[in-house]
């Protein structure tokens, strides 16, 4: 794969592509009008978020549409709309790039996250903060946009901050239950830490390069020192890792599960936690003059989606298993972002489809939660098939979305990222197929464990059927999770290959390659042994979690994160808190003070000399004049 | 005559008059001391006028008996209210104003 030196020329914008950023006004003005309008704003205030959302799908689906009539490298156009300030010889301005990779994003978050709005219409509806709820989210589809449009880093890590922060408070929306609270806090230090690698990325643009715009970036990357571009790629990885819960820093994606599950679905699997694989194929032409931090990326890729499936395989918790696999998915995502060329497609084929199955499914657990009066463990689930029929039938797409049914949408991303990794480094396509075996395995857990089998329902438990108003999202979503792979795979390389660079495009060869059939061999070894351990009749599954196999406690408590961040990084940084404190009050207080009481000792002694005796202060006034006169004599002597 | 003299005089009345307010605890005969090394100075002043032949030293003079007049003025209402207060004159008993 030989790659092209890529200097993409932006035009400048004309009609529709004007308006772009009222894509993202829109839905702010909406964020804030819902904030400030108080209570007269309850019962009808979330129909106005789900039309900002709508606005802005409308907006981006006509700006889609007027892209694909244009030739290939006309495509990519710069609306500049101010300068947001200037210091020395740097410019910052605010502007947004719409072209083939922020055209198909803006599509997928305001295309889900207006399913999603709706959906949460109904389950938001008996909670007395819904029109809160809608503001953040209108706030969080406007910082994602705001994320996906600049046209430089510095407008990017705006829109990037405002969805860490629409994150915390979504996490965090059910403020009353401590376990939520702390969730939204974790997520937001855990990302503080990602974001430190894009503030010294930024920094190291604005030394290296002198600019922070991408097509600038792009085209003056190649001059700038080859140990500069490793560092900015290991950055930029760092961020990425912060956001899109990759090792090491995953550890808050399963505890983000605290949030409403429209949030878990729309923000923590459908969009949020994708913006890190978009920085890095946004920043590819940075990889592509360093080969050690692209391995960098494809090995954090790799450990990350053989972690989250381990995660995955073990949790009780539905929307748990969901977490793990999403990072899992995305695990698949940086591996294909960290590989470059063609694969860099791969990397959004799969985020999108991602998008729809995984988003599909959370809706599909929140739905399953409405039902089970918000209990989430899969262990008093069991038989719902019956009962919920729509959401059993949504959910099944995506299931068979997920773990790759030759057809369904998964399918064809996922084997093109295993077809790329295998080409890229044998032993990482293993693992990667190895995933896609344990996706399957832990996927048929949930199906078993959640819809099929016999039912283990805590007594006073009556599921029933969600309303039409979270069953359609679910059905529309269901749909793309069938034939999102279909309508993408046969353009989605060449569409993005004049923004991208690559030569060459990865032909898709079902049932041809190697790698194809050992992949499709494993996910039936996966769901045989799904099938097998939770799904045979003679099986029953305890109520209670059993105690279980190392592997499998591990797996069950996120494999120690938790415990190995608290050792290397919480406890050695409250230690050197504690130092600092101490040092502080042993060593710099202990100097000032000891120089006060210097000073009150020694003004203690000295004012023994205000005897109040008159005769002492003339005897001393006529000792200081003798002195006096006698040092003058002496000087005229000398 | 000899100017000379009268700077010698002029020296031992200083002298005096130092040793009067060191050693004397009477506020009254401090006081005069004082007077005494004034006028010693006046009596330098002029003495010093005489030799170089100027005013300038007899002026000077007559600044310090105007100071000298208004020092009395306050120092004496002083130690009036001072003995009404306390029954004494000696500055060694007014030591208040100390520590």
């Amino acid at each position: 794969m030989t790659l092209l030196e890529t200097s993409v020329r932006l035009l400048p914008a004309v009609g529709m592509f004007t308006w772009a950023w009222t894509m993202i006004a829109v839905p702010l003005a909406v964020a804030a009008f819902l904030l400030l309008a108080g209570k007269v704003a309850d019962r009808w205030g979330h129909f106005v978020a789900v039309g900002a959302v709508v606005y802005s799908f409308s907006i981006a689906a006509c700006l889609f549409a007027e892209m694909v009539g244009m030739a290939p490298d006309h495509r990519a156009v710069d609306a500049p709309l101010y300068t947001w300030f200037k210091v020395g010889v740097w410019e910052f301005p605010v502007g947004f790039q719409i072209d083939q990779l922020s055209i198909l994003f803006a599509l997928l978050i305001t295309g889900v996250g207006s399913l999603i709005h709706v959906y949460s219409i109904g389950y938001m509806a008996h909670d007395e903060r819904r029109r809160r709820f809608f503001a953040y989210l209108n706030l969080f589809v406007a910082a994602m946009l705001t994320l996906v449009l600049a046209d430089n880093y510095l407008l990017l890590f705006v829109g990037w901050e405002g969805v860490g922060l629409a994150s915390y408070l979504l996490i965090g929306f059910w403020q009353h239950k401590p376990s939520a609270a702390a969730a939204g806090n974790k997520a937001f230090i855990m990302n503080r830490v990602g974001d430190l690698g894009m503030i010294f990325a930024i920094g190291s643009f604005l030394a290296q390069v002198g600019t922070v715009r991408f097509d600038a970036v792009n085209s003056m990357i190649g001059a700038v020192d080859s140990g500069w571009a490793t560092a900015i790629g290991l950055f930029l990885l760092l961020a990425a890792c912060g956001k899109s819960a990759q090792f090491p820093l995953q550890g808050w994606l399963l505890d983000a599960m605290e949030g409403p599950t429209p949030v878990s679905a729309l923000i923590h699997a459908a969009t949020m936690v994708t913006a890190g694989v978009y920085l890095i194929v946004r920043s590819h032409a940075v990889y592509e003059h360093t080969p050690f931090a692209s391995m960098a990326v494809v090995i954090i890729g790799t450990v990350t989606l053989l972690l989250g499936a381990w995660i995955g395989s073990s949790k009780d918790d539905i929307k748990k298993v969901l977490a793990g696999s999403t990072m899992s998915q995305i695990g698949y995502m940086i591996l294909a972002a960290g590989i470059g060329g063609p694969a860099l497609a791969l990397a959004i084929f799969h985020l999108l489809t991602h998008g729809f199955f995984k988003a599909n499914m959370f809706l599909g657990a929140g739905s399953v939660m409405h039902a089970m009066d918000d209990d989430v463990n899969m262990r008093h689930y069991g038989a719902l098939r019956k009962e919920l029929p729509i959401t059993h039938a949504t959910f099944l797409m995506g299931y068979m979305a997920i773990i790759g049914v030759p057809g369904w949408a998964g399918y064809f991303s996922k084997d093109l990222i295993i077809d790329a990794a295998v080409e890229f480094r044998w032993f990482i396509g293993a693992l990667a197929i190895a995933g896609a075996g344990i996706t399957a395995f832990y996927m048929t857990r949930l199906m078993f464990m959640t819809w099929w089998g016999k039912a283990r329902w805590r007594p006073g438990v009556h599921p029933h059927e969600s309303p039409k108003v979270m069953t359609w999202p679910l059905v529309i979503l269901a749909f793309f999770s069938v034939v999102g792979g279909m309508l993408m795979f046969w353009w989605i390389q060449t569409w993005l290959q004049p923004l991208l660079g690559y030569h060459e495009t990865m032909p898709f060869e079902p049932f041809t390659s190697l790698p194809g059939w050992a992949t499709l061999a494993v996910v039936v070894l996966g769901v045989v042994l799904g099938w097998y351990t939770f799904g045979r009749p003679e099986v029953t599954i305890p109520i209670e979690a059993p105690k279980a196999n190392a592997f499998v406690t591990m797996g069950r408590n996120d494999a120690y994160a938790d415990a190995i961040m608290d050792v290397a990084v919480v406890q050695p940084y409250a230690a050197l808190g504690r130092g600092i404190v101490g040092a502080d009050a042993h060593l710099v207080d202990a100097g000032f003070m000891g120089m006060g009481t210097l000073l009150q000792g020694v003004s203690e002694s000295l004012r023994k000399l205000q005897t109040g005796y008159v005769r002492t202060y003339a005897l001393t006034m006529t000792a200081g004049v003798l002195l006096v006169g006698l040092v003058m004599i002496l000087s005229r002597m000398g | 005559m000899n100017v000379e003299n009268y700077i010698y005089l002029a020296t031992l009345l200083f002298a005096l008059g130092t040793a009067g307010v060191l050693l004397r605890r009477n506020a009254l005969v401090v006081f005069m001391s004082v007077e005494l090394m004034l006028n010693a100075a006046n009596l330098a002043f002029v003495a010093f006028a005489e030799l170089h032949g100027q005013l300038d030293g007899q002026m000077a003079s007559f600044f310090v008996m105007v100071v000298a007049a208004a020092e009395v003025v306050v120092g004496l209402a002083i130690i009036v209210t001072i003995y009404r207060t306390r029954r004494s004159t000696s500055v060694d008993e007014a030591n208040l104003l100390k520590f």
